[in-house]
């Protein structure tokens, strides 16, 4: 699964979205054609601000995953360090998500972080 | 061509250690032929709704290998496996139901089959239902894409803890009448809301248990139908529909958009109503999902589907009776086999079979799902 | 004129009292933050590595100065707990940064010392016009045994600075003093640093610092008193206490520098974490004199005058601020955040 990670790690350590010229909408995590305009859209590159809000959150295997909105309207679900609530803002961090085993691989990407818990 | 079921067979759910994947299915199919009363060799083609032979039991071409498990290789029949996550039941019986309604076969099977137990960690083979790169990565399981749709629909409509415990109690209530269930017993309101988080705020005891099971039904086209069997039970509308696979790209995380277009279209074909529904198997996978589908499926407005449950109405005996035969929470989500099993339990009310269950239906609806909604299943059956 | 134009820091959230530490092996800890001089240390959050926050102290450097990330032409990331054996960090963070691919990048290992080692490459690439900006980080999280001495003290943290022309901070001169010293040392495949206890002090740390800080004096026509601060390695707070003595540097001098005292030794990032906590306040013409050491056993000496532009420099959040932005965790929280127990 090396290459998989691999293919999309700009990705997955910075916070880009699609921005379609067309329609103004704005897509994460990152597409190849836009859903709304199809071929006529035109899809560009786009790097959001570090900071969302969260729309909606749980706590599972002991991590805290929230769904997270910027200020495009794009969403991203991405792991929170620290506790949040509905609506609560938060900062993007650069965080480990796990590795392969003792042998493989390290998972980076983008994490989240309460902003008042802000170091 | 109006397409008629005349057979249907079901194995109990549970945790069958001693039974083996091909085993169940022979079961579950030769029940179905026995109650449509036909040998076998006069089935034209086999669509078997599986979610992941591959990973459960590293087993792949499993259409094949339960045609011959099941003594029809002999006749040549063919067999191909649906795979649409827990929706693959749903999915077999569509394309089942399409390939007699077009004319192109008399009578075939229908059929969805899982066996988890042999794996060492069910959840997580589901878990491949949602997006593994961008979901799953991150931490988030099935689970935890339900709990973050049910916290969203707890902070915006008023729903809460209480109202999805009540829709396991209530399923729990129903399934100890059904003999097939996994979880035959009551359990109360106090037992839920004790029971711990698996993703908040969902519970353990807001989840269906994954289980072994297999189910079957037999389709014929109306003509044949009624000339051998007495119960035909005829499917007015099957329809499927999509949506976007992450709830990143959902304009709106409470709704199952792909259940509101199914849905609709399905009513348009039938030429029902919500309202004239009068029993339901929905897919409970979680109770989250239960509530969900009493508003995507019209039967409530957005964000009042706690009002059914509060007030009994999906109850027996309410004015739209959901999941009587104990839903995924209680019978069991046999993950593929699910979609079929809400076929059976349908037809066994519709047919008037159901003992203590039975409530007093012309017309019946099931809707099962894929993952988290990125594909739904809706059947509109009747007597 | 070449230096600084930029600098950020990254110290995790997390602390451990040495009280603490001392409750498990029966110490006494009042001795212990009386001789070290340090009262606890940082630790990283479960999911936070060398790499993770280099990343964000590059982040925060590049985004005070504005640089475009594309003109950074060499990453070079000094630590001693580098994620990988074999696999630079430096790529981890030149590609979080978004740097392009033509960059010129290493780790490099040099203990203690290996980002300031960083800095005078960069400051030598971009005298020589290789190129625009050059970006030198010091990021460890530190390993102890636990039981050992180091435990007290081995902490977490990174610095980034940004090293090019029309600096904040001009770099007027350096040199290094470097000899084959085996005062501190971690074999290969060992997961925990071994050293030679009083063995590190006199022959290792002070002759090293106090050697390049002499001829760095020497060579360039300084004397204690043409420095406004002075900031040495850290490895505990008497060390640094002690070579700003016998260098005739007062305790105020090196006061504003001694983040040791609030968060431990971050061992690669220690020095600049100190240098960090003096720019936060220096004004324009004060000089800074920077001695790093790194076991094995080497110290490179900077003379360091702040100059105009740091007045429109944004310098918030301040080192001290996030020094003392913490959360206290226990022993055992400590054992799972460092991956002690799994």
């Amino acid at each position: 699964m090396v290459p998989r990670f691999w293919r999309k790690i700009k990705y997955r350590y910075e916070i880009l979205t699609s921005f379609c010229e067309n329609c103004g909408n704005h897509y994460y995590p990152q597409r190849e054609i836009c859903p709304k305009c199809r071929r006529e859209g035109v899809l560009k590159e786009e790097k959001v601000c570090d900071y969302g809000k969260v729309l909606s959150y749980t706590v599972v295997n002991g991590r805290t995953i929230a769904l997270v909105e910027f200020d495009n309207g794009a969403k991203m679900l991405a792991e929170v360090c620290g506790k949040v609530e509905i609506g609560k803002k938060v900062r993007k961090a650069f965080r480990k998500y796990g590795e392969d085993g003792d042998f493989g691989i390290i998972y980076y990407g983008t994490k989240f972080i309460p902003i008042e818990e802000q170091n | 061509m109006r397409v008629a079921i005349i057979g249907v067979g079901c194995t109990e759910f549970g945790e069958l250690w001693d039974k083996s994947f091909r085993s169940i299915f022979l079961n579950a199919g030769l029940s179905a032929l026995e109650d449509a009363e036909i040998r076998g060799k006069e089935v034209e083609a086999i669509y078997i709704g599986n979610m992941s032979g591959g990973k459960f039991i590293d087993q792949e071409h499993i259409a094949a290998l339960i045609v011959d498990h099941a003594g029809l290789a002999e006749f040549g029949i063919p067999a191909i496996r649906i795979e649409n996550a827990d929706a693959s039941g749903g999915s077999a019986f569509r394309q089942a139901y399409m390939a007699v309604a077009s004319g192109i076969h008399e009578i075939v099977i229908a059929a969805g089959i899982e066996k988890v137990t042999d794996a060492n960690d069910p959840m997580e083979i589901l878990s491949t239902a949602v997006d593994q790169e961008w979901e799953k990565f991150v931490g988030a399981n099935l689970p935890a894409i339900y709990a973050i749709i049910a916290r969203l629909h707890m902070h915006r409509f008023g729903t809460n803890e209480e109202d999805l415990a009540m829709i396991a109690v209530k399923n729990h209530r129903n399934a100890v009448h059904n003999p097939k269930a996994q979880f035959r017993k009551e359990i109360n309101l106090e037992d839920v809301m004790r029971s711990s988080y698996i993703a908040e705020p969902l519970k353990v005891l807001d989840c269906a248990p994954l289980c072994d099971g297999a189910s079957a039904v037999i389709l014929a086209n109306e003509e044949v139908a009624k000339k051998i069997c007495d119960t035909p039970i005829y499917i007015e509308a099957c329809t499927q529909a999509s949506d976007y696979f992450s709830i990143q790209n959902r304009k709106d995380i409470t709704t199952l958009q792909a259940v509101v277009i199914a849905s609709k279209e399905a009513y348009k074909i039938a030429g029902v109503e919500a309202k004239n529904v009068d029993v339901a198997e929905v897919h409970d996978s979680f109770t989250i999902s239960e509530l969900l589908a009493y508003e995507d499926l019209g039967f409530a407005k957005k964000g009042e589907g706690k009002k059914l449950i509060r007030e009994g109405e999906t109850e027996i005996g309410g004015k739209i009776p959901v999941n009587t035969s104990g839903g995924l929470k209680a019978c069991g989500h046999a993950v593929g086999a699910t979609g079929i099993r809400q076929i059976v339990d349908l037809v066994i009310q519709l047919r008037g079979e159901a003992g203590k269950r039975q409530v007093n239906a012309e017309r019946a609806l099931a809707l099962n799902l894929g993952g988290s909604g990125a594909t739904a299943v809706v059947s509109i059956l009747s007597r | 004129m070449i230096g600084i134009v930029s600098y950020g820091t990254y110290i995790p959230k997390f602390r451990i009292r040495v009280e603490e530490i001392a409750r498990m092996w029966n110490e006494d800890s009042n001795a212990i933050k009386q001789g070290l001089g340090v009262s606890e240390k940082s630790v990283p959050d479960i999911d936070e590595d060398t790499a993770t926050m280099s990343v964000e102290a590059s982040r925060e450097a590049i985004s005070r100065a504005k640089i475009d990330p594309k003109k950074i032409e060499a990453i070079f990331v000094g630590s001693e707990s580098h994620p990988y054996a074999v696999k630079p960090t430096a790529t981890i963070v030149g590609e979080a940064l978004g740097v392009g691919n033509y960059y010129f990048c290493a780790d490099l290992e040099f203990a203690c010392k290996a980002a300031t080692a960083g800095i005078q490459i960069c400051f030598a690439m971009v005298k020589a016009g290789m190129i625009n900006y050059g970006l030198s980080i010091g990021s460890d999280t530190a390993q102890a045994k636990p039981g050992d001495a180091l435990e007290y003290t081995a902490a977490a943290g990174a610095v980034a600075v940004i090293v090019g022309k029309d600096p904040i901070a001009e770099i007027e001169a350096t040199v290094s003093y470097t000899s084959d010293t085996p005062d501190f040392w971690r074999r290969d495949l060992q997961p925990y640093p071994s050293h030679g206890g009083r063995f590190t002090g006199t022959p290792a740390y002070f002759r090293h610092v106090i050697s390049a800080a002499k001829k760095l004096m020497e060579s360039y026509g300084y004397t204690a008193k043409d420095f406004d601060f002075a900031v040495f390695h850290q490895p505990n707070a008497k060390f640094p206490q002690r070579v700003a003595s016998m260098l005739g540097f007062s305790e105020e001098k090196i006061a504003d520098g001694m983040l040791v005292r609030a968060i431990g030794n971050t061992y690669s990032a220690s020095s600049l974490m100190g240098l960090c906590g003096i720019l936060d306040k220096a004004q324009p013409g004060q000089r800074i004199l920077l001695v790093s050491f790194g076991s094995g056993a080497g110290s490179d000496a900077f003379a360091i005058r702040v100059t105009d532009k740091i007045l429109e420099y944004p310098r918030n959040a301040k080192v001290w601020d996030k020094a003392k932005n913490c959360v206290y965790i226990d022993y055992g929280l400590y054992l799972k955040h460092r991956r002690m127990i799994k």
